[in-house]
């Protein structure tokens, strides 16, 4: 794929905040000066099941769908949800991977998902506690997306500058829960 | 300005930005968020929206407002087209007169649609209706002003062709921020004309023939159109390629321009815009000096048919590829049509990430859709589950309670369309009533939602009564359309826009269609509702349970609104 444009996927399951983190990623992408591409599915999924999230960042992006075996940095906010991006990934794309667990009927053991990601997916993962410390810190893990996108951005895991996060998010999200999620931010620090 | 836009809200904006008159749609992913903002912005705009009934009244709705001369907008998805379609037919014929776009919205690979993996450009060809094809969001706006001139221009209904990929699209958009006011303040005006409005022999022949010509005028505005773009043959010749060129449309065109980028590749690229009627000379001087052409779109491949034909005079020799290299069937991406490419210039690709890909799904659990915390459906479905006879057989349609076929549930036994639930009930019923022994016995359970009850539930259920037969009914009335995003339906009190309205009630449809044994229960008196399951499945007649309790996001939603 166009090693020019970065390739990105969120997966998590239908509820878990998605397309707020999506409209957040495409503000900043826009404050920047980037052209910005996303596919997002609604419907039937959103009821509980899984979804997932393609975004492309770039000069002049075309198509909306990264290609498999492409992402440059795959964002998971379920734990069990990042392999299903495992067709996405080489060895160099980045698994950011909430610590969290949404348990459902044929679900298999946490140790045996961890297996499986060590097994099936290729690049580098990082299991984070974000739903953890969002709930420890701030009372809810509604915000660990924020969190987790913040923490990429800190550590430039994709070309959105932590600056263009925050004026995005100060833009995107209603005042009632704006300082939930500055604080969010912050926390990934 | 430039403004971040999904597809659907793009649709919206280009309706705006060219001042549409009237809207009316059904809802069905991915089109839903059409209707859903017009709902909310309508009024402020000064714009008539409704949520029709389904797809057929809601075109009649959009046909009777363009007879008025109002500028309209239908938008439904691609099965919708299906239940329309008797409306649409004759409404080619007698073309608009205030412009009318409908908006289709086509699901490949069905990532929200139950029923078939519908290619519903094949309608163009049925209704000779004209069918642009947009790519991304901001030719989905362009396309809907353009469909509009189009419409006025030649006095006929334009479709406008979306996919989940363009429909569920974002990106930066050019708009308008002035948009031009409706004229609906001039309002409808009816001005009497059989011979335009009438489709009745011998005049709808005359009709026939002058859409036939029509098409062919309108075959020549496409052959302008800026919508088909690509270089002609001269331009071509001097290129170095292998003489391979692409034809494509819609999202593919994207997933095209990627893979020439990857591989470095300048080959001539022509566009298609329109899918119906073709550009057949653009197409024929693209074609003219080609070697090879590849045909990339999703699904049946119908332009590929199309240049097959045109090649046959324009360039014998021509070497055509299409649905021998590309699926039929699923969705398109960059990894399909990049081997296809390589293959046609003869290219080795380092295909580590695109052919070892191994299929990783069956390692990984599958995560069902599940009902909502609270959901009436799971009364409904346990206390069903725990009464009927292991043999009964459970007819599903299309909402929220086709979770039914997923564990736990696991009580779904066929399902097929809109309004199916009862009318294929009603033919099992009456093939067992045929029967003897333990099949003439079995038992039989249609679950239906409020909204797909009115949607075309009606008919099928009077057809149960007029010939007899005796399913059980059960009508989940939920209070609203639940799964496409909580739209508003005849059955609770509100309008699209949000006005109050007749409350249709349910039970006295029922009633009125001639059914006996009828009963309205709140799921949650699960006693209640298992004592009435046990008694309506011995009735010798037809039997219908109204499941009556407020979907749970909805009744949550309509508290905090109370509070306001």
């Amino acid at each position: 794929m166009n090693k020019k444009t970065f390739n990105m996927i969120i997966t998590g399951t239908g509820g878990q905040g998605l397309i707020t983190l999506l409209d957040i990623i495409t503000e900043a992408a826009i404050i920047q000066g980037l052209d910005i591409k996303t596919s997002e599915l609604h419907g039937l999924s959103q009821r509980g099941g899984s979804i997932s999230t393609h975004i492309r960042i770039g000069k002049k992006v075309y198509s909306p769908l990264v290609a498999l075996g492409s992402a440059d940095l795959v964002l998971s906010l379920e734990i069990l949800e990042s392999l299903r991006a495992a067709d996405y990934a080489n060895s160099e794309t980045i698994f950011l991977i909430n610590c969290y667990s949404l348990p459902f009927m044929g679900t298999i053991p946490e140790k045996e998902i961890e297996e499986k990601i060590n097994k099936l997916i290729k690049g580098k993962k990082h299991i984070i506690s974000a739903a953890e410390i969002c709930r420890k810190e701030l009372g809810k893990d509604v915000v660990s997306g924020v969190y987790l996108l913040s923490y990429a951005s800190f550590k430039k895991m994709l070309p959105l500058k932590p600056e263009s996060i925050l004026k995005a998010i100060s833009n995107k999200i209603p005042q009632k829960y704006l300082d939930l999620n500055i604080k969010a931010f912050n926390l990934a620090q | 300005m430039k403004k971040v836009l999904l597809g659907n809200e793009a649709i919206v904006q280009g309706a705006l930005e060219v001042g549409v008159d009237f809207v009316s749609a059904y809802p069905g992913t991915p089109s839903s968020e059409i209707g859903n903002i017009f709902g909310e912005i309508a009024k402020k705009h000064g714009v008539y929206f409704e949520f029709s009934t389904n797809e057929k009244t809601a075109l009649e709705a959009s046909i009777g407002a363009s007879f008025s001369g109002l500028k309209c907008l239908v938008a439904m998805k691609s099965f919708g087209l299906n239940v329309a379609s008797d409306a649409l037919l004759p409404f080619v014929y007698t073309g608009t007169k205030g412009p009318v776009v409908i908006i289709v919205a086509d699901d490949p690979s069905c990532w929200s649609s139950g029923q078939t993996e519908e290619n519903s450009r094949g309608f163009a060809y049925l209704a000779h209706i004209p069918v642009l094809e947009p790519s991304d969001a901001q030719e989905a706006k362009d396309f809907v002003k353009l469909g509009f001139d189009i419409s006025e221009k030649f006095n006929i209904p334009v479709i406008i062709r979306t996919t989940t990929r363009v429909a569920h699209q974002r990106m930066p958009i050019e708009i308008n921020s002035k948009l031009q006011a409706p004229n609906s303040k001039k309002k409808g005006l009816f001005i009497k004309d059989v011979r335009r409005f009438v489709t009745m022999p011998p005049r709808v022949l005359e009709m026939k023939d002058e859409l036939l010509e029509k098409i062919e005028k309108i075959r020549e505005y496409a052959e302008k159109s800026e919508i088909n773009r690509g270089p002609t043959s001269d331009k071509i010749r001097g290129r170095t390629s292998d003489k391979l060129g692409i034809i494509t449309s819609g999202v593919s065109y994207l997933y095209v321009k990627e893979v020439l980028e990857e591989l470095n590749l300048d080959l001539p690229i022509l566009k298609l815009g329109f899918f119906y009627p073709l550009p057949e000379k653009k197409i024929n001087s693209f074609i003219k000096g080609l070697k090879k052409v590849l045909i990339v779109e999703e699904l049946e491949g119908y332009l590929e048919k199309e240049i097959n034909a045109l090649a046959k005079e324009t360039n014998p020799k021509l070497e055509v590829f299409g649905k021998d290299i590309l699926p039929e069937s699923k969705e398109l991406g960059v990894e399909l049509i990049l081997p296809a490419v390589a293959k046609l210039i003869n290219k080795n690709l380092k295909l580590e990430n695109y052919l070892k890909i191994k299929n990783l799904k069956l390692e990984i659990p599958k995560r069902f859709p599940r009902l909502c915390p609270n959901c009436p459906y799971w009364f409904v479905f346990s206390a069903v589950k725990e009464v009927a006879p292991k043999d009964t057989i459970f007819g599903g349609d299309i909402g929220c309670y086709m979770i039914a076929g997923f564990p736990p549930h696991d009580i779904q036994d066929y399902l097929l369309c809109m309004g199916a639930s009862i009318g294929v009930g009603h033919g099992i019923k009456k093939a067992l009533q045929q029967s003897s022994g333990q099949a003439s016995k079995q038992k039989l359970i249609a679950f239906i939602g409020d909204s797909t009850f009115f949607h075309s539930g009606i008919p099928a259920l009077i057809n149960t009564v007029f010939n007899k037969s005796n399913p059980l009914i059960i009508i989940m009335d939920n209070r609203i359309t639940a799964m496409t995003g909580h739209q508003p339906n005849p059955g609770m009190g509100l309008t699209g826009m949000g006005d109050e309205a007749e409350e249709i009630k349910i039970e006295e449809i029922v009633k009125a269609c001639g059914v006996k044994h009828i009963k309205v229960i709140d799921p949650k008196n699960m006693d209640e509702f298992k004592q009435t399951v046990r008694e309506f499945l011995n009735k010798d007649e037809v039997s219908v349970i109204v499941a009556k309790r407020i979907c749970a996001i909805w009744g949550k939603r309509l508290e905090g609104l109370k509070k306001l």
